[in-house]
């Protein structure tokens, strides 16, 4: 009995989770699969339009006799790479219309055109032509000629199906992408920022944490940067900054604190003279990294509030009892006790960060020194417009990325086994 | 008498003091009044004069009455040494001292004496800065959106401080950019199309997610850790490596520019932490329940409809609203897959305007507006959902 029971629970539980497995596998897994095979092949983006036959319908009147009509179909491989097999070529008519002096590789039956093109070759065109007429040599409607649609089909190769693979992509990733800079700019980006939000969370948490007027309010106000849209944000942030009318810059030029406006976004180096030592700055990047702190310290808040919330008050109070004042509570009972969570946050927004796209794409677009792996991914498959190299980026960045997660979840488990 | 915090107490006071009227003064720049000078060192000898006065005075007096009579002889004062400024302004100033007056109350010399007081008061006016610091660095550039929105872009480009609302024009003078971004721009059609999207989203997500975290939660079958612990993994892995795959394979069938091929990239991506979020409700509620309605002759469909979803409303709610909110404010997958100005979402539009290097800022803002406010309204409408749904999803972002 019981194992039945156990039979019909293990088949509603696979029917229950299909659907969803099915979603995740198709959107997220497969195409984690699909960019190695893609990394392996020399693709641009106009290779991956399938080449397809393609006919455009004219209707023409024939000169003094309205029961003929000309009809010229455009003819033409839509691809100028490739070539298509075996082109068929199909089209409809109305009751008694007959075709006059059909060409040889066509057949008309039962009211179709059929028509066999054999092999186009890339970027073939034609002009086919045929007349057709009434067999009761009564007017021929060309509306109704026209409502068809002729259909046509032909065998392709698919590009991304063949089996050339080529090493080229990973080789120019690692030759002739500049890669150590890249990496250097994605893990400076990737660690200040994660540090910046984290500490500044930190902050904010302490700071809700104590009872004061419209503490509530602030607790919202403190997510906005996070829940408002990332479009409106950076852009709201490139206008703020902008060096020409920016209201930052206008600001401080206006109350003599800077000479001319500088370009936060826009510069790539900033050199500063200090003690007679001149240090380049990376400026752009910076500013990136601070409008990334900006926008994500209020995950950071939430999660440390949270474990904050959580700390016994007797803790608090047996401090109290012996003189300690704040200072001494934050470093002695507060910090110990949100450690583990901050290792955790750290790995985690560690992790996302260094996947962040959408943040730099809108401040800079990758410019000024301001050039990520993921924006790397986006110009070469998309800007430079070769697929393939964008694919080998990826891997670049999956593989590291399984890198991290190793060692998150061996830090995991050896902060699970101290507990 | 304790020296060390009286001096902590006019240091950091008056530094306070000194920084609100600054900040008070920036904003009246901003609105067109022409300061080229923040006199900082003035503002702090001021304040550290004004907080000697009500230290030494300390509660003598009635309260109110003393906090009154200082504000006033204070800003008198201020507006007799520093140059002449509108009226509003200046009131501005009594208001500010006024709440910097009441907030001294208790600083008298009385309680300066007791014993580890200073780091206490180090941590309170750190509190203050700390408040003031947050609030301006996470509203000012809302503010700026805001009223830029309302400003020409000619306006602009002469005096780049005034951001004054001119409130002598007629209404649709004021709101100019607003008609204009929804007549020529098209804006009318984006939130529709972002709307239909995002409530897609969150329905579909719910229909897939709600038996699958159901299974996770409650039945027993072969690869339940594996599949609860990859449920995570796949959470971490990042929109940036499935865009090339994905974008090649909806050319290919034609899923690109549509509302379609959306809907299915912001499910997927959205669907593990919906699945992570409702399976920990789920566990919560009790068995017995259930186990009632198994007797009562309910199948698994039965139990779900009738009983889960009833019993776990909140936790529905906050996955919804944290679904909405990615579906809402996603772009990098509208970037890729539509080119066609009839499938845009809001994010895609705003980002097409700023194709063309001619688009005038005031639209550029207006169209930010549009897309922020619903959402930060749903936001603190619906806070106490949307915040536990971010913290479970806070992993992601």
């Amino acid at each position: 009995m019981s194992t039945t029971l156990s039979k019909i629970e293990k088949r509603t539980a696979y029917t229950l989770l299909l659907p969803a497995v099915c979603l995740v596998f198709s959107i997220i897994l497969f195409p984690i699969f699909a960019n190695v095979w893609i990394s392996f092949k020399e693709v641009g983006l106009k290779d991956i339009r399938i080449p397809e036959p393609r006919a455009k319908k004219i209707v023409k009147s024939v000169q003094g006799n309205n029961s003929e009509l000309k009809i010229i179909y455009k003819l033409r491989n839509s691809s100028l790479t490739q070539d298509i097999r075996e082109v068929r070529f199909l089209d409809k008519f109305p009751k008694n219309i007959e075709p006059k002096g059909l060409d040889t590789r066509c057949e008309f039956k039962s009211k179709k055109i059929k028509c066999f093109f054999g092999n186009w070759k890339a970027g073939y065109r034609e002009n086919f032509e045929i007349v057709i007429k009434d067999i009761n040599d009564n007017a021929i409607n060309s509306q109704n000629i026209k409502s068809y649609k002729p259909d046509l089909n032909g065998k392709s190769d698919n590009i991304l199906l063949t089996t050339d693979f080529t090493l080229k992509n990973f080789k120019s990733v690692f030759l002739n992408n500049n890669f150590f800079e890249l990496l250097t700019t994605t893990f400076y980006f990737t660690f200040f920022g994660t540090l910046g939000a984290i500490l500044l969370g930190i902050f904010a948490a302490q700071l809700v944490n104590q009872k004061f007027y419209g503490r509530s309010l602030m607790r919202s106000i403190l997510l906005f940067p996070y829940v408002g849209p990332v479009v409106a944000l950076a852009y709201t942030w490139t206008l703020l900054l902008d060096p020409n009318s920016g209201t930052i810059n206008s600001l401080l030029v206006s109350y003599g604190i800077i000479e001319k406006p500088i370009n936060l976004l826009g510069q790539k180096y900033l050199i500063v003279n200090i003690l007679g030592f001149e240090l380049k700055f990376r400026l752009a990047l910076t500013t990136v990294i601070f409008f990334e702190i900006w926008r994500y310290f209020p995950l950071a808040f939430l999660f440390i509030l949270a474990r904050l919330q959580a700390i016994p008050k007797d803790l608090y109070e047996a401090a109290d009892v012996d003189g300690a004042g704040p200072f001494k509570k934050f470093f002695h009972i507060t910090l110990p006790q949100i450690t583990a969570i901050l290792s955790i946050l750290f790995m985690i927004r560690f992790i996302w960060n260094f996947n962040k796209f959408e943040d730099i794409f809108l401040l800079t677009g990758g410019a000024s020194g301001t050039l990520t792996l993921p924006i790397n991914v986006y110009q070469q498959g998309f800007a430079v417009s070769n697929i393939g190299m964008g694919s080998a980026v990826s891997i670049v960045i999956v593989l590291l990325l399984i890198t991290f997660m190793i060692i998150y979840f061996r830090l995991i488990a050896k902060k699970a086994n101290e507990i | 008498m304790k020296y060390k915090s009286l001096i902590i107490t006019l240091f950091a006071s008056s530094i306070f003091l000194a920084t609100i009227i600054c900040l008070w003064t920036i904003m009246a720049t901003l609105q067109g009044v022409s300061f080229t000078d923040l006199n900082f060192n003035f503002n702090v000898l001021l304040s550290l004069g004004l907080t000697i006065v009500s230290i030494f005075i300390g509660n003598k007096f009635n309260h109110l009455l003393k906090i009154f009579i200082l504000s006033i002889s204070f800003t008198i004062l201020y507006v007799f040494l520093s140059k002449s400024s509108p009226l509003w302004y200046t009131g501005g100033i009594f208001i500010l001292i006024l709440f910097f007056t009441n907030k001294l109350r208790k600083y008298d010399f009385k309680y300066l004496s007791q014993d580890f007081i200073s780091e206490k008061i180090v941590f309170e006016f750190l509190s203050l800065f700390a408040i003031l610091f947050f609030a301006l660095v996470i509203l000012f550039p809302f503010y700026i959106m805001f009223v830029t929105s309302f400003k020409t872009q000619t306006a602009l480009l002469i005096n780049p401080l005034d951001l004054s609302i001119d409130f002598s024009k007629n209404i649709f003078e004021i709101f100019n950019s607003y008609f204009v971004i929804f007549k020529t721009y098209d804006f009318g059609r984006y939130i529709l199309t972002s709307s239909y999207v995002s409530i897609g989203t969150v329905l579909i997500n719910l229909l897939f997610a709600i038996p699958a975290a159901y299974a996770v939660a409650r039945l027993n079958f072969f690869g339940k850790t594996f599949l609860s612990t990859s449920i995570l993994i796949i959470y971490m892995f990042p929109a940036i490596v499935l865009v090339i795959p994905l974008y090649t394979v909806f050319s290919q069938l034609g899923l690109r520019n549509s509302i379609g091929g959306l809907l299915i990239v912001y499910t997927a991506t959205t669907l593990p932490v919906a699945i992570y979020m409702l399976q920990g409700y789920f566990k919560s509620i009790p068995k017995e329940i259930e186990e009632a309605g198994l007797i009562d002759g309910q199948n698994w469909f039965g139990i779900i409809i009738k009983i889960i979803i009833p019993l776990s409303l909140p936790a529905i709610a906050s996955v919804s609203l944290y679904v909405f909110m990615i579906a809402w404010n996603e772009f990098l997958f509208s970037l890729m897959f539509l080119d066609n100005p009839k499938t845009f979402t809001l994010s895609r539009a705003i980002n097409h305007l700023t194709g063309d290097a001619e688009t005038p800022r005031q639209y550029l803002m207006a169209g930010s507006v549009i897309v922020t406010l619903p959402i930060l309204l749903i936001f603190v409408y619906f806070e106490k959902y949307l915040v536990s749904g971010l913290t479970a999803g806070s992993v992601k972002g």
